[in-house]
């Protein structure tokens, strides 16, 4: 069993507090993605998973031993950087066998874990190359295909995929999860980027100013986010959210003018005057005869485009109410000409309803 | 199409100057060296002639009266160079050991006055050598190891040191530190990590550094000539001065010394020289 626990981890830089007292438990061969805004703390805590940062205060435990002060190599771990640091000096094959080189491994182990891994990185015919020769991808795979040889209990990647190009990004990401099935070892996984959160995670831990903010699986986050942070940090285009005052207790009038339902969902649980930011997602907001036939609590509103951007399947629509720009989707679509008013179907069962002042959703 | 040419006789002619700028720059550098190989080479008379003698003859008379008796001219050449061997060896290996961990300890290390130290080494290494001839002279003498081996080595140990880590700061600053991490991950101690990953990466600038406190201890004169007289710990550059006597300089026998001194430099920095080219890591971490 190879999970991983954090309590109440802690990490100072001096008088700064970078991680304050994170709490985590990964399950074993579990697919775990720390992720959120620069400086939120997903890397410091990586890396003091890995042994690389010293801890503040609190606990780490690998597979239930404590692993606090032990050094990196005690930890049987892997951890793929994000600027690949192979060894320029050794070729592919050197750097896949360099750990069980250093662990005096017999050299026929050696070569068998080395070409297993080459194996399913596809990294045969690259094997006496050095990582000059090598394009971004190809040392990525070689990144990863190092860390696979020593089979560690726990996966560490720390943004592997940022420093390749949009396409490479997505070839790798199917990869690494691929690579997942295949191994089944427990991941620990930092992006910044919430689509890669979303695509490879079993959890994710969104974080920020070194707190977490949510822990849940991707559909978790994205269907019911505890705030306004995770509501627009998750999912693409982010949730729009426009300010408002609840009038009475069944209606909210937002900012431009606009006036909704409360959604039932959260009915009795607002009160009149209450400063409230309303938040739902472009899939939510979508041109009547332009949606998906769905059941369930609607609302029709009446917006002017003002920009649009055709995706093929479907065209977002851009709208300007108060100052805040609003996304909607169109299913289906047609040409929209900027300035043109169309009536749009909000599904309310699906909105979401936060606290003005202290951004926390409001639910039932 | 005027314009045209007007630019391709501009590049032309900047071309042209940077070329003959180039040439008188390396023109000053090379012909004093040229200088002394023919000298080593021509008869005394015609090192001496005026006007000067442009075909010039060819003579080993300088070589053979150099390793020939004393009174025929000869100086003790295998002392002198086993000399310069002894000091130029030890003391680049002692700075090298020195200034590497030094430097690798600025690279990677953060400690209170770490900018005051490093400013500091660079102060040091800011006094002219023959300043501290004196000081240095009576120090010796006063502990005794005044024309020794050991006392020259100190002397440039102390010298290189700075220069040394120096320059290693600057090559191990370069090598992302996510490797020797990646390398403990591995399974290395952190010594393991530095043997086995950052110095392979870093050798070329070990070898710029160590090429440089060579030839720094090779080629010292200052020092040298206050804290050696004995032929056991004269140096090269030193024994230079056994040409000179009250009213004549032996040039031919200087020059022929001098190419002697010149020719371990050359093969030591052909050897190494492979080394020197950076770049060995670019590829290991995205470029």
């Amino acid at each position: 069993m190879t999970e991983v626990n954090l309590s109440n981890v802690i990490k100072d830089y001096g008088k700064t507090r970078a991680v304050h007292g994170i709490d985590l438990g990964i399950e074993d061969g579990e697919f775990v993605v720390l992720v959120g805004p620069s400086g939120c703390g997903k890397s410091t805590t990586l890396r003091m998973i890995a042994g690389l940062e010293d801890i503040s205060g609190g606990e780490i435990a690998i597979g239930g031993r404590v692993v606090n002060d032990l050094p990196p190599r005690e930890r049987n771990i892997s951890m793929v950087f994000q600027n690949y640091a192979l060894y320029p000096h050794m070729t592919v094959r050197e750097n896949l066998g360099f750990s069980l080189k250093i662990a005096k491994a017999d050299q026929t182990a050696i070569t068998k874990a080395v070409d297993e891994a080459a194996g399913i990185l596809g990294l045969r015919d690259l094997m006496d190359r050095k990582p000059a020769e090598l394009s971004g991808g190809q040392r990525q795979r070689v990144a990863m295909g190092r860390a696979i040889v020593r089979s560690p209990d726990v996966f560490l990647f720390d943004e592997p995929l940022s420093n390749l190009d949009a396409k490479l990004r997505t070839q790798m990401r199917v990869e690494i999860k691929k690579l997942h099935q295949k191994v089944g070892n427990t991941i620990v996984y930092v992006t910044h980027d919430q689509v890669e959160a979303m695509t490879l995670a079993d959890r994710i831990v969104l974080m920020r100013d070194g707190h977490i903010v949510q822990v849940g699986t991707p559909l978790e986050l994205f269907n019911t986010p505890v705030n306004t942070f995770a509501a627009t940090f998750i999912g693409s285009p982010p949730m729009n959210l426009i300010d408002g005052v609840v009038s009475g207790s069944n209606t909210i009038n937002l900012a431009g003018g606009l006036s909704v339902p409360v959604p039932s969902r959260v009915r009795g649980l607002v009160r009149d005057g209450q400063k409230v930011c309303f938040g739902f997602r472009a899939d939510n907001l979508m041109p009547v005869g332009h949606s998906v036939e769905e059941e369930g609590e609607k609302h029709e509103l009446e917006l002017t485009i003002s920009l649009t951007e055709p995706l093929g399947t479907e065209t977002l629509l851009f709208t300007d109410v108060a100052g805040n720009e609003v996304q909607a989707k169109m299913l289906n679509p047609r040409p929209v000409r900027p300035g043109e008013t169309m009536k749009f179907q909000l599904m309310l069962d699906k909105c979401h309803v936060f606290d003005a002042a202290s951004s926390e959703a409001i639910r039932g | 199409m005027d314009r045209n040419q007007t630019y391709r006789n501009r590049k032309r002619a900047l071309n042209a100057v940077h070329f003959v700028a180039l040439f008188i720059t390396m023109a000053i550098i090379c012909i004093p060296g040229l200088w002394i190989v023919l000298n080593s080479f021509r008869p005394t008379v015609e090192i001496m002639a005026k006007p000067p003698v442009w075909t010039p003859s060819f003579t080993l008379e300088h070589y053979r009266n150099m390793f020939g008796g004393a009174g025929e001219g000869g100086v003790p050449v295998f002392s002198y160079f086993r000399n310069s061997l002894i000091v130029s060896v030890v003391s680049t290996t002692i700075a090298i050991l020195i200034g590497m961990s030094g430097g690798y300890a600025f690279a990677r290390y953060r400690f209170p006055g770490k900018a005051g130290y490093f400013v500091g080494l660079m102060l040091f290494r800011a006094v002219p050598g023959v300043a501290l001839s004196l000081p240095l002279f009576i120090v010796f003498a006063r502990v005794g190891i005044i024309d020794t081996h050991f006392g020259l080595i100190l002397a440039y140990v102390a010298m290189n040191v700075p220069f040394t880590i120096w320059l290693t700061d600057g090559f191990f600053r370069q090598i992302p530190k996510e490797l020797h991490e990646a390398a403990e991950i591995d399974g290395c101690t952190r010594w393991q990590a530095f043997w086995r990953v950052e110095f392979p990466v870093a050798r070329s600038g070990v070898a710029s550094a160590a090429i440089f406190a060579f030839l720094t201890s090779w080629n010292e004169f200052a020092l040298a000539s206050q804290l050696t007289r004995s032929v056991g710990s004269k140096t090269m550059p030193v024994g230079l001065l056994d040409f000179t006597a009250e009213f004549t300089i032996n040039w031919g026998g200087m020059c022929a010394l001098a190419v002697l001194m010149i020719i371990p430099a050359l093969v030591l920095t052909f050897l190494v020289q492979k080394h020197l080219i950076a770049g060995l890591t670019f590829g290991g971490v995205k470029g």
